[in-house]
């Protein structure tokens, strides 16, 4: 199937991006950088047209199964990065977003990819309404999430006054704590409003807003995790530090909710 | 004849340590007194800075003398000798000469090729003039490397790493508070390496610049150099939550903004970073402020490595510079030495001239009826025979100086001519 080959293409392109942007960041050479870059650019157009080609061949939006999810969530990381990239012409950031993209890609293709038909529950424009805005909230919050882990390296070295190879290579604190915050803002509302759709869903589908389907119970928690970070971030200045910490912590859940319900619990959701 | 050189440096002592070695001119001449007052030490010199303290002394020193002069050293800080013991260096002879040319031409500095050294060196040379601690040797050890210092200024360009420090700082301020154009900054006390930094500061946009000062009229001063506004100083407490960047370098000899006054500044601020720049010695800022979040504190030290993480180029003309130390070195050891054969020399002539003057006596008694002329030609005869044998040897005294042989030959010399023993024995 042609949207396979397109996804194996991705998977190349985001490969040799990480492998380009790790010599950028070890040499710093802009060249590098570029075509490091370039290269998640192609990848993405790609992945694109792998994401459009199997709508085309299964009739319906590909975010039913693992592998589907999963290619679609390391679809959209790229795709925030890019555009993210418009206003904050992070380099140093690509270093980790390409192979974060890839890692996701390689574990996707652990699992089946048949194109099924869809059950019937799913036939619902709720589908890609519900799952398209989860997944850019949760792009959103592993954007942060790669913020906050730059941030505390960066922070480290500073605050220890060992400047080693990252000192250089990594973005002002600033810089990266309003990449954390701007993320968030982002993907907050995204969240709450996947969160919202997946329950009128629910409504329509199943009879009830809310069951405490493990995935929805976690979801919830992650929910939680968020709005006690943007509420600390906008009252008592939980910022710097504390916020990339509590970004890590919040992505850590989000990862649970997305990977580890369907993986280790079983309930509604696990169909996949 | 040796030189010795005791000392510590910013290199070999923690700031804690330093801090209580900031002499004031006049305990610096009382300590040269007491220094040449040790017995065996002839010549003195002391060069005090907040960043080192070295104590020439010649000729050489025996243990017990660098001891004594260890106890004096130890006492003038208030500090036991033992506790100073694993800061000290000690350096003899020609070690000793290249060690002080490479701190006067700035290659021991913290920043490399920084200007005041050497006119710290200039005034502890003035002091020692003018106590006449410093005497033949250590006065031309002196002038030596006024002039190696100034043959590295101008012939390699480390001195344009001069300005490093303050470039660190500007540099980590900008990694922490990220875009400086609407960050403000509060400057206290007045220095060059601080003024520096506040002019750069200002070149990266800074909104504003407040200044402060002891002396309110030198705050207006540098107000309005910079543009900025001047505080009273004992307001600055007050604007210490308005500001980003703290740059402090003042004389004070304790800290003066403390851990306890940041719990406020920073719930006022909202918890924006903070970023404070202390290139004091004695230090301004407590050093436990770093531990507050959102805060950093750098002092003199912790700028100085962030400096060395660029080093790289400046590697090349340190090269260059060690070369100039060395030919330095040569030329001073050469010198020196060379005093070893002058005595010598002259010991040569005096018991030459003796012998002569005893000869001529002995056959001018026995000449009974020689003529004023023929006296005359005869004293004439027995120096011009003296002066050709001796012409060789003693030219040959001065070459072998020149090619670092100097104290072999006058060894020798003074072995066959018998020079130190009794002309009748």
């Amino acid at each position: 199937m042609i949207n396979l080959v397109f996804f194996q293409a991705a998977l190349i392109a985001y490969l040799l991006g990480t492998a380009v942007l790790l010599a950028y960041l070890i040499t710093l050479r802009k060249l590098l950088s570029r075509a490091g870059i370039a290269a998640l650019v192609v990848g993405f157009i790609i992945h694109s047209l792998a994401l459009t080609w199997r709508y085309i061949e299964a009739g319906y939006t590909p975010i039913t199964n693992l592998y589907e999810s999963l290619s679609f969530f390391a679809w959209s990381i790229v795709g925030i990065y890019l555009l993210l990239y418009i206003k904050y012409r992070l380099d140093v950031l690509a270093a980790f977003i390409s192979p974060l993209a890839a890692a996701l890609m390689i574990l996707a293709s652990i699992f089946p990819k048949d194109i099924l038909p869809l059950a019937p529950v799913l036939r619902s424009f709720w589908l890609p309404l519900h799952v398209t805005l989860a997944f850019i909230g949760n792009a959103m919050f592993t954007l942060a999430f790669a913020a906050g882990v730059m941030y505390l390296i960066q922070e480290r070295q500073i605050k220890s006054k060992r400047i080693g190879p990252f000192y250089h290579r990594l973005p002002s604190l600033k810089v990266l704590d309003d990449l954390n915050y701007r993320c968030l803002t982002f993907g907050f509302p995204l969240l709450t409003l996947g969160i919202i759709t997946g329950s009128v869903w629910a409504e329509s589908a199943w009879g009830s807003y809310w069951t405490w389907d493990p995935k929805e119970t976690w979801s919830l928690i992650t929910w939680f995790l968020y709005a006690a970070l943007l509420h600390g971030r906008l009252t008592v200045g939980w910022r710097g530090q504390k916020a990339a910490v509590l970004a890590i912590v919040g992505f850590v859940a989000l990862i649970f909710t997305f990977l580890g319900v369907n993986l280790l619990l079983s309930g509604l959701h696990s169909y996949n | 004849m040796e030189i010795v050189l005791i000392g510590f440096s910013h290199k070999t002592t923690p700031v804690e340590v330093r801090e209580k070695f900031c002499l004031p001119k006049e305990k610096i001449k009382s300590f040269l007194g007491e220094l040449v007052g040790l017995p065996g030490v002839r010549e003195g010199l002391v060069l005090s800075t907040c960043n080192r303290m070295e104590i020439l002394t010649a000729p050489e020193c025996d243990q017990e003398g660098v001891d004594r002069i260890k106890g004096l050293l130890a006492g003038i800080g208030g500090v036991a000798g033992e506790e100073l013991n694993p800061y000290l260096y000690i350096r003899r002879g020609e070690e000793a000469v290249r060690h002080f040319f490479r701190v006067a031409s700035s290659l021991d500095s913290m920043v490399v090729g920084e200007p005041q050294i050497l006119g710290q060196v200039k005034e502890a040379y003035g002091a020692a003039v003018e106590s006449k601690a410093s005497g033949l040797i250590l006065n031309k050890l002196l002038h030596r490397s006024f002039f190696v210092a100034k043959r590295v200024r101008t012939e390699t360009r480390i001195a344009n790493q001069a300005v490093s420090v303050s470039f660190a700082a500007v540099e980590l301020a900008k990694k922490i508070l990220g875009n400086l154009e609407d960050k403000r900054a509060l400057l206290i006390g007045a220095g060059e390496m601080s003024e520096l930094a506040a002019r750069h500061l200002i070149g990266q946009g800074v909104r504003e610049i407040l200044v402060t000062n002891r002396t309110h009229f030198r705050a207006l001063e540098l107000a309005q150099e910079f543009q900025g506004r001047a505080v009273p100083f004992e307001d600055f407490p007050e604007e210490l939550k308005n500001v980003d960047i703290i740059l402090s370098s003042t004389g004070a000899s304790n800290y003066i903004i403390r851990a306890e006054q940041l719990a406020g500044v920073m719930r006022a601020r909202k918890n924006r970073p903070m970023f404070f720049i202390d290139i004091a010695v004695p230090r301004d800022v407590d050093p436990k402020i770093n531990a507050i979040a959102n805060v950093y504190v750098y002092d003199i030290d912790d700028l100085q490595g962030i400096v060395e993480s660029n080093l790289g180029e400046r590697k090349k003309e340190a090269r260059k510079a060690e070369e100039i130390v060395s030919q330095g070195v040569e030329a001073f050891s050469r010198w020196l030495s060379s005093l070893d054969a002058v005595p010598t020399i002259l010991d040569l002539r005096n018991r030459m001239e003796e012998i002569r003057r005893r000869e001529v006596e002995k056959t001018l008694s026995l000449l009974k009826g020689a003529s004023e002329d023929e006296q005359k030609a005869l004293h004439l005869l027995t120096t011009s025979l003296i002066n050709k044998i001796l012409h060789h040897p003693i030219s040959q005294l001065k070459h072998q100086d020149r090619r670092g042989q100097g104290q072999l030959y006058v060894e020798m010399t003074r072995k066959i001519f018998h020079l130190d023993g009794d002309e009748e024995t």
